[in-house]
Parts: C-alpha cells; structure tokens; sequence
C-alpha cells in the first residue's frame, strides 16, 4: 500500500455519492479523511448510509460520483479482492466447509504464500486472539464470541493496514459485546492499524473508537472525539441520538457574549450556548443532558439557574437512580443521581427546585 | 438430581416412573399423529406396497408348472434324463389326467406360454395337444406314450421333459436369471446364446444414459439456479415461472416437440442446412437414437435438478463471497473455493432425484429412442403389455430396485445423505 500522502490522510472520501435507484441519494457530498492508526466508527440509525460508505470502501458497492482515496490513491476502479482491506462482517462470514486453520489461512494461500509461512502466520494469528488450540475446529463448533475472533484473526492475518468492521458484535449478547470492545480495541491499538467500525450501538461507538462520524441521511451530523461527541453535540439529531438528552422548546430572545438568551414556551427565561441558533425570533431545542441536572442545594454552582419540577416517577436501576420529572412543560425530563449513601430518594408529587450551568446548556435547531 | 441415578429410575411427582408418565403424556400427541397421517398410509399400502410386493413375489413364483401338471410334475421327478431315453408310461398316464383337467379349465394354453419362456416351440405343443386331448375323455384309456406322440413329436423328444422338469418347483431363480441374460437349465444356470443376451446390455445403456442425463443436467441447472439465487426478486420470479413452465405442459407435449425438433425433416436439421453447415443429403439424425433420448430427458428432468440447487444456493449469504474477495480471493477462486462447496449439496440432492427418475423413464425414451436409446424400463414395459411375460419384468423391475437402493447406499458412504438438502 502505498504511504500516506502530503496531507496526512490515509483513507479519504472526497465528495463521495451515492445512489442505488437514480431518484434519491443514499449518501450525499461525503467528507472524510482519517489518518493512518485511527479507530474511527461510523454511527447512525440503519438506512443512515454508514454501511453504503463502508460497503464503498471496501469495494462491494460504486461510488456514483466522488473520489475514494487510499493513502493518496483513488481506489474507485481497483476491485476488492486488490484493495488488500481486511473486513469483518456482521455474521462473521466464516467458511462454514473449512476449519478455523484453513480459514485464516485462505487470505494467505491466495497471496501464494509457502505452507510453512502459512501456517506460522495463521499460529501466531490465532494466538493474538487467544484461540490458539482451536485451529482444527470448524466453525460450527464455535461459539458466538469465539467465531468472533477468528473472523477479526482472518481479517488480520495478511496484515492489512486497514481493517474494516461491519456492526461486528452486533449478534453476541451484551457481556461478551462489553469485553470484545475492549479486546478489538486493544489489538487495533497493540498492532497499529486503522479501524472503520460500522455500528448503531453509541456505547460502542464512545468506548471504541478514536473518532465517532455520526451519519444520518446520508450526510455526517457530525465527526468528533468521543467527549466531544457527547458533550459538545452540534445538531439536535447527534444530541438525542447520542446518550439521553432532556430538551426543552423556547425561542431565542437575546444573544450577546457567547450566551444565548432563549425564553422558554411556558415563559421561563434560561441562558444557553448557542451552537446553531444565529439570530433572535429563532425556535430552538434546547438540550441538557440528564446527570448535569442537580437539584441537591449544597451542590449547586452558585450561577446556576434553578427551575420549579415536579417528581412524576422514580426508577431504581442499581448503580443510579433515575428521576422523571415535569419541567417547563415536559414531562419527560430526567434527572440521573448516582446512587451514594447521601442521596435523596425522590418521591413522585415532590416538588423541588433543580438547577444547571448555563454551558451545559446547548441552544440547538429546532 | 445426581443422586436419583444411584437409588433407580427417576421418579415423577406422583411416584410412578419418570418415563413410564412421559410415555402416558406423549401417547395421545402419538395417536393424533398417527390418525392425521392414517388416509395416506392406507392409500401408500394399498397403492403402493401391495403392488410392488406383489411383483417382487411374482419374480419367483412358478406355480402353474406345479398347479396345472401336480401329478405329472410328481412322477416325472424320478426321471433321469442323462440316461437319454424318454419317461415311462406312467408320467404319460400322469400327463393324459393333468391334461384332460387342464383342457377343461383351459390352463394348457397359459402353462403352454410359460413354458415357451424357456423353449421355444412348447406353446404350440400345448395347444396343438389341447385341442386333440379335448376329445378326450375319463374313459380313454392307455397306452398314453403312443398316444401322446402320435398326438405331437414334441412329446417325443428329451429337452421337453427336461424343461418341464427343471421347472416345476414352486419358486425358482428363472426369471431373475433371465434377467441377466442367463437361463436355467437342467444342468443349473448357464448364459443365454449370444443372439439373446440384450438385457445387461440394456442395463448397462440405462445407467449410462442416466448418468450422461444427469451430467448435462448438472451443467445446465447450476448457472441457472446460481442465477435464480442471486438475481433480484422480482427479476427471480420470472425466471422461476420460466424454470417451472415446463411442469405445466404435459410431458407427452415436450417429447413429441423433441420430435418436431430434432427430426431429419425437422426444425433444427432444416436450420442447420439453411446456414450452411450441414448439407441437404447429410442431415444430422439427432431421434430414434442415444442423442434423442439424452436431449429430450435433459430438458424434461432439468427442472428437478434446478430447484433442489436453487434452494441449496439460497442459503448461502452473499457475504461469504464477499469475504472471500475482501481476503483477496479473484472472483473465481472465490466462486471455486467458497461458493461452489457450499453449493454442492444441492448438486447432490438434485443429482439424485434426477438419476433415480431417468433410470426408470419409460415414456420419453419410448417417444424419441427408438431401438437405440431405450430404456430397461420400455423393455419392463414391453414384457408386461406385450410378451406377458409378468415374472421376467417383475425380476427386471426388482433389480433395477436393488440398483438403485445400491447408489442410494454408495451416495450416503461417499456423500453422506444428510449432506443433501432439498430445501
């Protein structure tokens, strides 16, 4: 593979479209660029267009009109199987007529590869994922996780430098999805290579990667580290779509010095971040995310701004306590308190007084 | 629970054995099933089992020799025909009695038939004695050897006596000899003249046949069951409907087009010279022969290869052969090493159904085979519509059975037949 080129990209999607039926676009006018060693997940709903990307790039689908570039060369007219991109599928996709050895060896025979370096690499391949003794088993005989690793060995063992993942743990059940997180990530991270992970689930996407693209529509919503992702969200859609998110409906009624003045629709006046609210007479959604709502006193930021609630219902979920309230209106506002030994337990009709910073308040299109 | 093992069966809740109250509980789901599926039984066993049964039997059974001649059959087993001279006098009484009954009840012409079978020239001899002995009544009386070859030479000579000898046992091996070309004879089984010898010959040709019918089907079927399955669904449908056409129009329709096509007057041959590329006076003969019968076969049992195919390749997901071409497998060395095994199953389903349909086809090779390209079946056919002859085809019948379960057999030992998938 060619190295980086001058910009420092190693995988970049220039303009990129798509279209399967003539009429709409699957994917539209898409930028990206990641550099070389990079986690980057892409995370959206399904029928987002992530997949069609992924599928794109790694040479399954055309691109109708753009540029997709490899560390500096277009790659649009170079079939699959020349591209040299690992990839992991969904159902694993692991030859069901050939045991675990011959799987991970396959990428290798067809690189016309010696036996006795074959079956090295396919050793220490197997041992990387801790399923050293399984080699002669088939498929079938595997659990979930377990086909899991070999199929992340088999994209792994012809040492691509770009590996792609398509909702990879998307069938195994939540535990195991938790620790395979963390496994995949720490291989990537240990071997150096750049990772594009397709996923709907966000926990994934925050825990993972390195950068998170959050596609909707067709377009990125938004391309940012993971904290930036969740705290600082750019649009509305990535607020809610990315964690829980209280919104709140308001107008903005002055803006000066970086502050948003939004005066909500049961007359509330709140200060907020403006993030995509330009101008006064805007309808805005305003969004607060759930544990930076606070309503013990001693706690309070002294400038923060306090607001009447009241306590509809009480959930006990073990390591937190989530607390629906009905604030300005909406009934859906939650409040989430760790579960210390001085935390008050709310009772539903309680009313109380909660308050927030107003920059962990955003201003957001309506 | 591990400790109920040591003290005896396992117990339910009322104390009775554990197995003993699953019985109980799983009989009356048992009965209802039974009773869903008792219709088909009976019409199966009836239909079905009776029949071939009673063909199996009829294979070996040789009663009439024992049934029509009982007392002829009983003096003649002392007889010793090395010693070259013809029975005595009371085998002919024997026979005189046997006859008489027989005439009146008109069995000498069928014993007549049957005995043909092994010596041509008995049918005649029993008819022509029929009608002499009609005459005849209890009150005639002996010397009956005289009698009898004045009556007909055929009395008079060895090989008859020996063939009613060697033939009166209830059960015999004869037709299944027959059946491989060889005959029972006094001196125990020996290979027919070579003049005779067509039924290995036309096994042979059967198996053959049906394995180049299956070839060819094979090669035809898989692209387009490959297509079916990997086409969009609606553009798979048509297909579909195009690959099931064929069901819909009566099979003796498409092997008498096979006939308008493939003739020496015919559309295919008429083509060929209007191109150029056969002349008018050596048009191709592509029916009455082997090319006929595989050309017709193929086309009426390609359906029956494609659909356990196609079914096989539906389950087989896309991204297997993605994988493959992400691994950096050509698209034929992804096709050959990912797809097709996975695929071969289908093969072998279909393989199967169409082998063991062509081995025993009779109307399409009766159609278009003329005396080249038939089948053992059109000669199964031939001897119970024609010859009468129900023994010969019921032995033919039952080892084109035997060969068939032996490929079934040999299929699971080197396949596998769970390996078969139909759907």
């Amino acid at each position: 593979m060619a190295s980086t080129d001058s910009n420092g990209a190693f995988v970049e999607f220039d303009r990129v479209q798509k279209s399967y039926d003539g009429e709409t676009l699957v994917v539209k006018d898409l930028n990206l660029s990641l550099p070389r060693g990079e986690f980057l997940t892409m995370l959206g709903p399904s029928g987002s267009g992530k997949t069609t990307c992924l599928m794109m790039l790694a040479g399954f689908e055309t691109a109708t009109h753009g540029d997709i570039r490899l560390g500096g060369v277009s790659i649009n007219n170079i079939p699959p199987h020349k591209r040299g991109i690992g990839m992991v599928f969904q159902n694993y996709a692991l030859f069901p007529h050939m045991t675990v050895a011959e799987n991970l060896s396959f990428p290798l025979e067809v690189r016309k590869m010696g036996k006795s370096e074959r079956e090295a690499k396919v050793k220490r391949a197997l041992e990387m994922v801790q399923m050293g003794e399984f080699g002669g088993r088939r498929p079938a005989q595997l659990s979930g996780g377990q086909q899991q690793r070999i199929a992340l060995a088999r994209a792994l063992v012809f040492e691509a430098e770009l590996v792609l993942m398509d909702e990879p743990l998307g069938a195994l059940d939540k535990q195991l999805r938790e620790r395979m997180q963390f496994e995949i990530k720490h291989i990537a991270d240990n071997l150096g290579i750049t990772v594009v992970y397709v996923t709907h689930d966000q926990t994934e996407a925050l825990t993972m990667s390195d950068r998170v693209a959050v596609f909707e529509d067709g377009r990125i919503q938004q391309l940012a580290p993971p904290d930036e992702l969740y705290e600082k969200p750019q649009n509305s859609f990535v607020a809610q779509f990315i964690g829980e998110n209280n919104t709140l409906m308001g107008t903005v009624t002055k803006m000066e010095g970086g502050i948003a003045e939004v005066t909500l629709d049961d007359g509330e006046v709140i200060d907020t971040v403006p993030v995509n609210v330009n101008a006064v007479g805007e309808r805005t959604l305003v969004s607060i995310r759930p544990e930076r709502v606070e309503f013990n006193k001693d706690r309070l930021h002294p400038d923060a701004h306090t607001i009447k609630a009241e306590v509809l219902e009480f959930i006990y979920m073990g390591d937190i306590y989530r607390t629906r309230l009905s604030v300005a209106g909406n009934d859906d506002f939650v409040v989430k308190t760790r579960n210390a030994p001085d935390q008050p337990r709310l009772k539903p009709g309680e009313m109380l007084e909660i308050g927030w910073r107003a920059e962990d308040c955003r201003a957001l299109d309506a | 629970m591990s400790d109920t093992s040591a003290t005896g069966p396992v117990l339910a809740a009322d104390g009775t054995p554990l197995k003993r109250s699953l019985a109980r509980a799983l009989r009356v789901q048992k009965t209802r099933a039974l009773m869903l599926i008792a219709p088909l039984l009976v019409f199966v066993l009836i239909s079905f089992i009776v029949p071939i049964l009673n063909m199996l039997l009829r294979s070996v059974d040789n009663d009439i020799v024992a049934d029509t001649l009982p007392l002829t059959v009983e003096a003649v087993a002392g007889w010793d025909a090395s010693t070259g001279e013809l029975p005595g006098e009371p085998v002919f009484a024997a026979l005189a009695q046997d006859m008489i009954v027989a005439v009146a009840a008109k069995n000498h012409t069928k014993l007549g038939t049957r005995l043909n079978y092994e010596q041509t020239g008995l049918s005649s001899l029993f008819r022509k004695s029929g009608r002499a002995i009609k005459k005849w009544d209890a009150e005639t009386v002996g010397p009956f050897k005289e009698q009898f070859l004045d009556l007909h030479d055929g009395w008079g000579r060895i090989e008859v006596w020996e063939t009613i000898q060697t033939h009166s046992r209830r059960v015999t091996p004869g037709y299944f000899l027959n059946a491989v070309d060889m005959q029972l004879t006094p001196e125990g089984a020996q290979s027919q003249p070579e003049n005779k010898q067509i039924l290995i010959k036309l096994f042979w040709r059967t198996i053959w046949m049906s394995l180049m019918i299956t070839t060819t089907c094979i090669l035809l079927a898989y692209p387009v069951a490959y297509l079916l399955a990997n086409l969009p669904m609606r553009k798979a449908n048509v297909l579909m409907i195009l690959v099931l056409l064929p069901f819909w129009t009566s099979l003796l329709v498409r092997t008498s087009a096979w006939k308008v096509m493939l003739q020496q007057q015919g559309v295919i041959n008429d083509v060929l010279v209007w191109i150029g590329l056969v002349a008018d006076d050596g048009r191709l003969v592509m029916i009455n022969n082997q090319t006929g019968t595989i050309v017709a076969m193929t086309h009426i049992l390609l359906p029956f290869m494609i659909l356990p195919m196609y079914s096989v390749m539906q389950t087989i997901p896309q991204t297997y052969v993605r994988a493959a071409k992400s691994l950096g497998a050509t698209n034929w060395t992804a096709f050959w090493r990912v797809y097709f095994p996975q695929s071969v199953p289908g093969i072998g389903a279909g393989s199967i159904l169409v082998f063991i349909l062509s081995i025993g086809y009779y109307i399409t090779p009766e159609i278009v085979g003329g005396t080249k390209g038939v089948f053992i079946s059109n000669r199964i056919a031939y001897h119970i519509s024609s010859s009468l002859n129900w023994g010969l085809a019921a032995a033919l019948g039952a080892i084109l059975l035997v060969v068939v379960l032996g490929l079934y057999w040999c299929y699971d030992k080197i396949v596998g037949i769970d390996n078969v998938k139909l759907g």
